[in-house]
């Protein structure tokens, strides 16, 4: 069955997001990484940079494909996954643990309010679904 | 948009919880379990891969080896029987219409194997300009043919159990007409996988038995469904060209490495003035193995790179799970062509380094 966290929130993109006083940690779920199967790079924004909500921060290949990662909030990327860089395989393995990819220090915490909760965010797997 | 047409072990992939995909107009496995394992699966053990979307033809008649020396490349009047030659289709100008495999089933009667996105194509184009050669009749037997591929080190362990025919005596790209799990097959020492193992062809009808009987058997030596994806990954090892990615109607086959199975001697043949011209003045391009430099995925259309300009285009690329490396294949132009020359793939606007390399990029452990 779908594996959704009911604390975290989420993107139609099939981004996480988890609050962790104040700053948001930002992975893709589980869904994401059975679809695209075997991640082999993941290509992520250095800390510092700016995110910006609904528009790419980098970039997730998997054999098969090759597809966009979206920031779910707007702010400054204050960490980044560098093991994922020697193990992209980690996404597969733990998307919503270790196969996190960045941590987001947002400029506009409201957008937390605009994503979609775990049922929302079931709801729309299950109308999308196969 | 017309329905994918569907192999006779649809049923048995969505049972098996395959991942489906459109592929060439067929509902086809993408994976089971997973690219990578499946990859290894079949380099290490056995696996099974249903190939029966592919399209078969018999070509029967006096004229039928004339029919094939004229619409070939390579020269069909050298195989014997129950002798397999992989060979091009060309058009007048010199580019590909597919590449297929000829079997010679008997003095006057041949199969060929060509790609499932090609079969209409190619079957106008085999009889259409032949239609006049009353001695060479042809029979699209595609949709009664299934088609397995059984591929691996333990490949041959596992035929030959369900066997009562000598399969350990077929040789590399010969043929055997027997049974395996009590169903009739052309057993076919061939596959694109770079390992040792048999592509079993079966009636339409009997492909569900054989693949149950094959998983059944085979569970001991590890044995697995392959889907596309690690077809993919397995082939580009190889360096084994995919109609469509790194070859088609506007490649020729000397730039695509093919050139071994262009036989200008054997006579005429459609676009053999074409290719010799080619051949005269040298490819100006070629199919080379690449190998990137850093972690990174050259896909398909990519532009090739030297010092800042363009020097070529990506084919396939990949990362190929038995070499632990960001392969490619991709056209350059001749004078880039050499092993250890220093080239780049724009990949989403950035240069990323990449060295031309010796193919096959893997070498199987096989005996042949």
């Amino acid at each position: 069955m779908a594996n959704i966290p009911a604390e975290l929130r989420y993107t139609k993109d099939h981004e996480w997001a988890k609050q962790e006083g104040g700053r948001i940690r930002v992975g893709i779920t589980h869904f994401a990484q059975e679809q695209l199967g075997d991640v082999v790079f993941v290509e992520l924004p250095k800390a510092g940079a700016r995110a910006t909500a609904k528009k790419a921060f980098g970039v997730v290949e998997s054999v098969k494909a090759v597809s966009d990662l979206f920031a779910p909030l707007s702010g400054e990327v204050v960490e980044v996954n560098d093991a994922l860089a020697k193990a992209p395989e980690t996404v597969n393995g733990d998307p919503y643990g270790k196969g996190w990819m960045i941590v987001i220090a947002p400029s506009a915490p409201r957008e937390w309010d605009g994503l979609l909760t775990a049922s929302q965010y079931e709801e729309f797997l299950a109308q999308s679904g196969p | 948009m017309t329905a994918l047409k569907r192999t006779p072990l649809n049923d048995a992939h969505r049972k098996a919880g395959a991942r489906m995909v459109p592929f060439g107009g067929w509902d086809m496995p993408v994976q089971y379990t997973g690219i990578v394992e499946e990859h290894r699966a079949v380099r290490s053990a056995v696996g099974l891969f249903d190939v029966s979307h592919m399209g078969e033809f018999e070509v029967e008649g006096p004229q039928a080896l004339a029919a094939l020396q004229s619409l070939t490349t390579n020269d069909a009047s050298t195989l014997a029987l129950g002798q397999v030659q992989y060979s091009v289709l060309c058009y007048p100008e010199g580019g590909i219409v597919d590449d297929l495999t000829v079997y010679r089933l008997a003095d006057e009667r041949y199969m060929i194997t060509v790609n499932a996105s090609n079969i209409d194509k190619d079957f106008a184009w085999v009889t259409e300009p032949t239609a006049a050669l009353k001695g060479a009749r042809w029979r699209n037997v595609s949709e009664a043919t299934g088609l397995i591929a059984v591929q691996g080190p333990r490949a041959e362990g596992l035929v030959a159990r369900l066997s009562q025919d000598d399969v350990a005596g077929i040789r590399y790209y010969h043929f055997a007409r027997g049974a395996v799990a009590g169903v009739p097959a052309l057993i076919s020492r061939t596959g694109y996988t770079g390992e040792d193992g048999f592509e079993l062809y079966v009636a339409a009808g009997d492909t569900e038995r054989l693949w149950s009987a094959l998983l059944e058997a085979g569970r001991a030596d590890g044995v697995a469904p392959i889907g596309l994806g690690a077809r993919d990954t397995l082939r580009l090892e190889m360096k084994y060209a995919l109609y469509g990615n790194d070859i088609d109607e506007t490649t020729n086959p000397l730039e695509a490495g093919l050139g071994w199975v262009v036989k200008p001697a054997k006579g005429e043949f459609v676009g053999r003035a074409a290719i010799e011209r080619v051949r005269a003045a040298g490819p100006r391009r070629r199919l080379v193995g690449l190998e990137m430099v850093d972690r990174s995925v050259a896909r398909h259309g990519y532009p090739v790179l030297k010092d800042g300009r363009a020097a070529g285009v990506v084919t396939s690329g990949s990362y190929g799970p038995s070499v632990d490396r960001f392969i490619a294949l991709a056209y350059v132009e001749t004078p880039l062509a050499a092993v250890g020359t220093d080239l780049a793939v724009e990949i989403r606007g950035q240069a990323r380094p990449a060295r031309v390399v010796k193919t096959p990029f893997y070498s199987p452990k096989v005996k042949r």
